[in-house]
């Protein structure tokens, strides 16, 4: 966030920020969304009525809450359901290792290729 | 007046370059079937989230962004509202068509009748906020809506008998995008 050449706008729910970063990429920006797994649940539309059929690609970070089910109680389904959901909705998804370069190339790569969303996922310790 | 009326007038004073959303449903079956255009871009799918994509595409670009969003889908997502304010960009008009239903399936009621948008426009602080009922009041606020900054905020309280004649979007939803990036991103 301290790097004047990204631009970070906060977005009230998880949806509306992937509708702005999806606007950023129409207006010829490159974007991505930081959020939390939970919000997965509120992007499915989203995906499946906007960026999916329109082609729209974003980069999705996505923390993995619930991760080996030791998480409050709240973060345990989907900590659970996160990777096959990914898997079902068809978008591309890597959880990020210490070389994380490579890891956004792939999944930079991935969204030139088929012109849809990427999700990286992050396991706890990797932000603040 | 009415839904396609206000979107006429409205569409009829945009100079070529205004980039004009339209949400999903009627709204946007209206605008393709009055006047098409290269800047215009209609949200097939994901009833709500139009104004967040509008926001990312104003803070993106000097060109000025008309977002066309009705009564239902400003509900859905009013925490946008919100947002466009908070952002203050200053290149959006944004106009909620007030119907008070889900036309496109049915015309369901809605609980706008119950929402004053002009004043949660004004509460969440967009810099102009104006609720307009006629046809002769709108075009009115023409020119003076295009000059003197924003966020504006328009809210048209208009009235549908029955779901008007209006065809679906022919174009297809990928072809929307690219036609959309071109226009924004031409020089």
């Amino acid at each position: 966030m301290k790097d004047k050449t990204v631009q970070y706008i906060p977005a009230v729910r998880e949806n509306a920020a992937l509708g702005l970063a999806s606007g950023a990429y129409l207006a010829g920006k490159k974007s991505c969304v930081l959020m939390q797994n939970s919000g997965l649940g509120n992007i499915i539309n989203a995906l499946t009525s906007f960026n999916l059929i329109y082609g729209v690609p974003v980069l999705i970070f996505m923390t993995w809450r619930g991760f080996e089910g030791r998480d409050a109680p709240e973060h345990i389904v989907m900590g659970k359901k996160m990777l096959p959901l990914l898997k079902e909705l068809g978008l591309p998804y890597r959880v990020l290792t210490d070389n994380y370069k490579k890891d956004i190339d792939w999944a930079l790569d991935k969204m030139d290729e088929f012109a849809i969303p990427a999700a990286l996922i992050l396991k706890e310790g990797m932000i603040a | 007046m009415n839904t396609r009326q206000a979107i006429e007038i409205i569409l009829s004073r945009l100079r070529e370059d205004d980039i004009a959303l339209f949400t999903t449903g009627y709204i946007s079956r209206h605008a393709f079937s009055i006047k098409d255009r290269d800047a215009n871009f209609y949200m097939i799918g994901s009833m709500g989230l139009l104004s967040s994509v509008g926001l990312g595409i104003a803070l993106n670009s000097d060109k000025k962004v008309f977002i066309f969003d009705g009564d239902g889908s400003a509900l859905m997502d009013m925490g946008a509202m919100a947002m466009i304010a908070s952002h203050k960009a200053p290149n959006i008009v944004h106009i909620v068509l007030d119907n008070r239903s889900y036309m496109s399936t049915g015309g369901q009621p809605t609980i706008s009748k119950n929402i004053d948008f002009s004043y949660v426009a004004q509460a969440c602080g967009y810099k102009r906020s104006l609720k307009i009922s006629s046809v002769n009041q709108l075009r009115k606020s023409f020119p003076g809506i295009l000059s003197g900054g924003g966020p504006v905020f328009l809210h048209l309280k208009t009235r549908d008998e029955s779901p008007v004649d209006a065809g679906r979007v022919s174009i297809g939803p990928e072809a929307l995008s690219r036609r959309l990036i071109n226009k924004i991103t031409e020089e």
